[in-house]
């Protein structure tokens, strides 16, 4: 996660008050400990019975609000999609969605992140996948999921991750010509500054603000 | 070719031409290839009539079949996902309400709620402020269906409906207009409740529309349902089964109509929806007419949820607890929409100081939210619309992005136009209600 600049966009601590030192802490988000409790252990359980590979796929189990996220080596994801939607005691029909995220601080800052949905046991889960920005590439899931080809072509068109094996994995909102993947954390808001009662009003991203 | 004594052929500016003499004519077929002389490339849209908004079709057709549809979204692309990493919580509803236009209650609910789980304060969401969203989110699903079935009546040449559907729309809008100020693009859910109560007014005009608007459904029904030209132009069309939806993605009135009862307000309740009375409709067909009827059902069950949730709006508080979270301002209802109502200004600026600063810092500042994401889906009018939003502990999302219906429904396109007539595209890629605004984003 980035750190916060201070208000106002003041580097350093941001503080005027004088008391000092005011540094906020960002909570570390633990590895959950087995038993995970409820039915996240069965599918814990089941994904690890059905799938030989578990120990050298997944690299994290996180559980937070009640949603239960499985951080999974980019190169084993389509595996590991077509294993939850086969086997029967996991049963993700539903690829619900696919979206990407750049943490922006960490090294591998582009992360996929998927949402199954189980329709035969009403559950959810949600896969994770982080790659480089210098080699953004991980297995496509449309041959588990073809609901996924719009999502990462979209997912492509605004962080620039590349999915390897998509069909046809080509620019879908932006113009086919556009420079640069839109919803990258460097790539700038843009934005022109507007006169308003014979005030300058600058873009949003160069408005002073609190962060 | 070579049939020398059955057909010769030359060349001419009008193209080959082939002189007949015997009576060889599967040679003669064969030899013209219809792939290449009879295949036509239509481009439809994006400015069609018929693809609500600006979708662009290219549809390769042999004769009137369609062998290849692909589809062009994004031209009504405004960026709506990273503006909101630029802007407070708050103003997040802004933006999410833009989003799918005729369904502006779903997408900022979809939104609040997931703000609600990130903050962890769904608890403490107030039951009028449950009921109140329930209440508006089905007067809304009716609105947004009634313009389906207005729009669609109207390309598939039933022009009455059009006129029928927005009048009553444009009764739902005016009770919208009364409880928030704006027809449209609301930002009335907002993260921690609905910016402000609903008036004693719009519960009498809701009572009116829920007097008259089972008759006006019966009235399209009989309108629609056994006239022969709705009838040939929808049945049979654009099938799409249960495999083929869960495949593509594609959920909403589309999936029930080919037989799944698959409503999140029913299988994975939120707001309260468990404690409703109502039916999910499904018919087992999956053609345009099922779709048709599924929807109208809908409208239905929308009525007797919008009865029952009128029954039990208690009084009571429409925001959260938290001062640290809820809008400081008694908003109003001015002429010009949602304001700040004069009173808490006479206060803010004439009494209390700490008052003013306490506005200041949450109107400017917001208010932060712990670090961490949510998936949080509803049932929308179109299928599943999630929110997946992600904080890094600050004012404003580090990442929000809509799981939009529209846009996963558009893929199942092809799927169904490929193998049928060009008229059938017109029926078929109306049947999923697609809404460009919601698609683009």
């Amino acid at each position: 996660m980035t750190q916060p600049e201070g208000l106002f966009g003041v580097t350093g601590t941001g503080d005027t008050s004088g008391m000092g030192g005011l540094v906020r802490k960002r909570p570390v988000q633990l590895d959950a400990q087995r038993p995970l409790g409820g039915w996240y252990d069965e599918v814990v359980d089941a994904l690890e019975e059905a799938y030989p590979g578990f120990a050298d796929a997944i690299e994290r189990v996180v559980i937070d609000r009640g949603e239960l996220t499985l951080h999974i080596v980019p190169a084993k994801i389509a595996e590991v999609c077509r294993i939850l939607r086969d086997d029967m005691s996991l049963r993700y029909e539903l690829c619900s969605s696919v979206s990407g995220v750049d943490y922006i601080a960490e090294e591998r800052r582009l992360h996929v992140v998927y949402h199954l949905t189980s329709m035969t046991y009403r559950r959810r889960i949600r896969l994770e996948c982080a790659v480089t920005a210098a080699d953004p590439h991980l297995p496509s899931v449309t041959m588990v999921y073809p609901t996924a080809d719009w999502q990462e072509r979209e997912t492509y068109d605004m962080f620039g991750i590349v999915f390897d094996g998509h069909p046809n994995l080509t620019r879908i909102l932006m113009p086919d010509d556009w420079d640069g993947f839109p919803q990258r954390k460097d790539y700038p808001l843009g934005g022109v500054p507007v006169e308003y009662k014979g005030a300058e009003i600058p873009p949003p991203d160069a408005r002073r603000a609190y962060r | 070719m070579s049939n020398a004594g059955y057909a010769q052929e030359r060349e001419t500016t009008e193209g080959k031409v082939f002189t007949v003499t015997g009576g060889d004519w599967d040679s003669i077929v064969s030899g013209v290839d219809p792939m290449h002389d009879e295949r036509i490339v239509v481009n439809m849209g994006p400015q069609h009539p018929s693809t609500h908004g600006v979708l662009r079709l290219v549809l390769e057709m042999e004769g009137e079949t369609i062998t290849e549809a692909r589809l062009v979204v994004g031209y009504l692309h405004t960026g709506i996902e990273k503006n909101m990493e630029y802007r407070t919580w708050t103003q997040g509803s802004t933006f999410v309400t833009r989003m799918d236009y005729l369904a502006p209650i779903f997408n900022e609910t979809a939104y609040s709620l997931a703000v609600e789980k990130l903050l962890g304060i769904e608890d403490q969401i107030t039951e009028r402020t449950n009921t109140i969203r329930v209440l508006m989110m089905e007067l809304n699903r009716i609105s947004s269906h009634l313009v389906w079935l207005a729009t669609t009546g109207m390309e598939l040449g039933a022009l009455s409906m059009m006129i029928y559907g927005f009048r009553e729309r444009e009764f739902i809008l005016d009770i919208f207009e009364m409880i928030t100020g704006l027809r449209m693009n609301m930002a009335y859910v907002r993260p921690g409740g609905v910016a402000q109560d609903v008036p004693d007014t719009a519960i009498v005009k809701i009572r009116e529309f829920l007097d008259f608007m089972p008759k006006r459904i019966k009235e399209y029904e009989d309108l629609l349902s056994g006239q022969p030209i709705w009838t040939a132009r929808t049945k049979g069309v654009a099938v799409l089964d249960v495999t083929g939806c869960v495949a593509l993605g594609v959920t909403g009135p589309v999936l029930r109509s080919s037989g799944l009862a698959w409503d999140l307000r029913k299988t994975m309740p939120y707001c309260g929806y468990e404690t409703y009375d109502f039916d999910v409709p499904t018919q087992p067909e999956g053609d345009v007419f099922a779709r048709y009827l599924v929807r109208l059902a809908e409208m239905r069950e929308s009525l007797k949820i919008v009865e029952q949730a009128l029954d039990r709006l208690k009084p009571g508080p429409v925001m959260v607890e938290d001062r640290k979270i809820a809008w400081p301002a008694q908003l109003a209802l001015g002429n010009d929409g949602l304001g700040n109502s004069l009173e808490h200004v006479a206060h803010i600026m004439g009494q209390s100081m700490e008052s003013l600063i306490h506005h200041f810092k949450l109107v400017t500042e917001g208010f932060r939210v712990p670090a961490g994401q949510v998936y949080v889906p509803i049932e929308g009018p179109r299928g599943e619309l999630g929110a997946h939003v992600i904080s890094d502990g600050g004012t404003r999302p580090f990442r929000v992005h809509m799981r939009e219906p529209s846009f996963v429904n558009l893929q199942a396109i092809p799927a169904m136009a490929e193998g049928g007539l060009l008229a059938d595209v017109i029926a078929g890629g109306a049947s999923l209600d697609p809404v460009m605004g919601g698609c683009d984003r």
